[in-house]
């Protein structure tokens, strides 16, 4: 391995919501220019980039008047984070490349992106076989997972509520989350059925907005204006196969394999994390990642969930920024930066005291775990 | 998909010379499944070759066409038009026994779906071209 050390040295985000003014490119560019100015780096100083949901490269990097060595555009999955993030982690650690930009913008509010209907394509498209019936959108997907994981484990719909309820109390500390108004169990209970057994709070918030990380070497990273925030493990696993259907084991094996290898990486336990950002484009995808991962037994996240662990001061605080449920769906990235902020001490109201270690985590056929820490291993 | 004209047609399935075979069972009314000649096992997406062994010596050959409800939903958003009242409606997904997964609706039930009912299949005509396999409790 490498003794090369990434770390992140700036990130960048723009206010979420409806911004209509704005396309993808100047989300985009706006949050870029902010993580620049965050780790007070210029423009020039990237040697690549990284692009995520924003259409195009070539005009997002003409209007930006950068020519990095290096540059790459992905998909808008929200699994796309990570993969990302890692492929950072790999350009970095390759010694090859010194400075990475990732930069994600999305206009999906203003663009009325939906996610389910005739343009439905979630993940590779194969359960559009099935629309006759009127099976689509990714919402009914884990719609299927929650209500097998139910009838299988016992789960109820008052524990699932604490996953929207625990982050929106989160979000209301947060000024840059888009619902910040805390719910209780009625509301949640009275709220309409989308696809059953979820409800209108289990699903994400689609809005405007944009991220960017800057990431360097440690050694370059030392010298600039914040403190660097170490990626000290991270682990990708594909499920592809017979994805068209929700995994039978909600995608314990990946899960579990990507906290292992990211954990074994960082030389870090669970115990060590102060704080979680999980994945949660629909809250049943958090009482998943918590299985997967080892943060409770198989089966067991209903109970666990209920007695408060995600809360913060929690055994493990998660989504302090309110996640997807109730900060804005930046799908993936936003939560990211919440671990950085939380690694520098800059979350206010939300702070998790003494953070040290945050472990991002996302659940889908394309699973993922990065460990951040403030120290290098 | 493919094949929406207007926004009150059924959003279809596209048919494709792999999967053919499949729907033109459904319009015969039998269930059928590309199987491996080799290690004798059904699967689906219709491919290349058996994801099992990887064998390419498949042949196409009916099912029981009985399964269990591995999962399912009910569906009150609309996503599509057509379904405008329709909804709420639901969809199973079916372990077949013979392995694969298929997604349908049950039908002819009282009842709420559940996990681990058994069922067996029946053929649905939904228009002139396209039938589809939907799911009645199974008897006994």
């Amino acid at each position: 391995m490498s003794q090369i050390r990434p770390v992140v040295a700036g990130v960048g985000t723009t206010s979420y919501g409806r911004l209509p003014e704005m396309d993808a490119y100047d989300l985009g560019m706006a949050a870029l220019t902010e993580a620049l100015e965050d780790c007070g780096l210029g423009f020039d100083a990237l040697d690549a980039v990284v692009i995520n949901r924003i259409p195009d490269y070539q005009r997002f990097c003409e209007i930006a008047g950068i020519d990095p060595q290096y540059v790459t555009i992905t998909p808008g999955h929200g699994r796309f984070a990570a993969i990302c993030i890692e492929h950072a982690v790999t350009l970095l650690r390759s010694g090859r490349y010194n400075t990475v930009a990732l930069v994600y913008g999305n206009n999906g509010r203003s663009a009325g992106d939906a996610y389910g209907g005739a343009d439905d394509s979630y993940g590779s498209g194969g359960g559009g076989l099935w629309f006759p019936y009127g099976m689509t959108s990714p919402g009914a997907f884990h719609a299927l997972m929650m209500r097998r994981h139910m009838e299988l484990y016992g789960t109820t719909p008052e524990q699932l509520a604490q996953v929207p309820i625990t982050f929106r109390d989160h979000a209301s500390l947060n000024p840059q989350a888009v619902m910040r108004d805390r719910i209780d169990l009625e509301t949640y209970l009275s709220a309409r059925m989308i696809c059953e057994p979820l409800r209108l709070f289990d699903y994400c918030l689609i809005n405007d907005g944009g991220v960017a990380l800057v990431l360097t070497t440690e050694e370059r990273g030392r010298d600039l204006a914040r403190p660097p925030v170490h990626v000290r493990g991270a682990a990708l696993q594909t499920a592809f196969k017979g994805s068209m259907f929700p995994p039978d084991d909600f995608w314990a094996a990946p899960l579990a394999s990507v906290a292992e290898r990211s954990l074994g990486e960082a030389g870090l336990s669970r115990e060590d994390m102060s704080a979680l950002m999980i994945y949660d484009n629909f809250a049943p995808t958090v009482l998943f990642s918590l299985e997967g991962l080892g943060y409770c037994g198989r089966g067991e996240s209903g109970p666990y969930v209920a007695e408060g662990h995600l809360a913060l001061g929690g055994r493990h605080p998660t989504n302090t920024s309110g996640g997807h449920l109730s900060e804005s769906y930046m799908q993936g990235w936003a939560l990211n930066v919440e671990a950085v902020r939380q690694l520098r001490g800059e979350c206010g109201a939300r702070q998790v005291e003494g953070a040290a270690n945050v472990h991002y985590a996302a659940a889908a056929p394309v699973c993922s775990s990065i460990i951040y820490s403030t120290e290098a291993s | 998909m493919t094949g929406i004209e207007g926004q009150d047609l059924l959003p279809r399935p596209r048919i494709s010379p792999d999967n053919a075979p499949f729907w033109e069972g459904c319009r015969e009314g039998r269930l059928m499944l590309p199987t491996c000649t080799g290690c004798g096992r059904a699967h689906l997406p219709p491919g290349p070759v058996c994801p099992f062994c990887l064998s390419s010596a498949l042949d196409w050959r009916e099912a029981k066409g009985t399964g269990t409800i591995s999962t399912w939903t009910v569906v009150h958003k609309v996503w599509f038009p057509i379904f405008a009242d329709r909804v709420p409606y639901n969809v199973i997904q079916v372990q077949l026994d013979e392995g694969p997964r298929l997604t349908a609706r049950l039908v002819e039930s009282d009842a709420p779906p559940k996990v681990g009912q058994r069922v067996s299949v029946l053929f649905e005509q939904l228009d002139a071209e396209l039938a589809m396999p939907a799911f009645r409790p199974l008897a006994g």
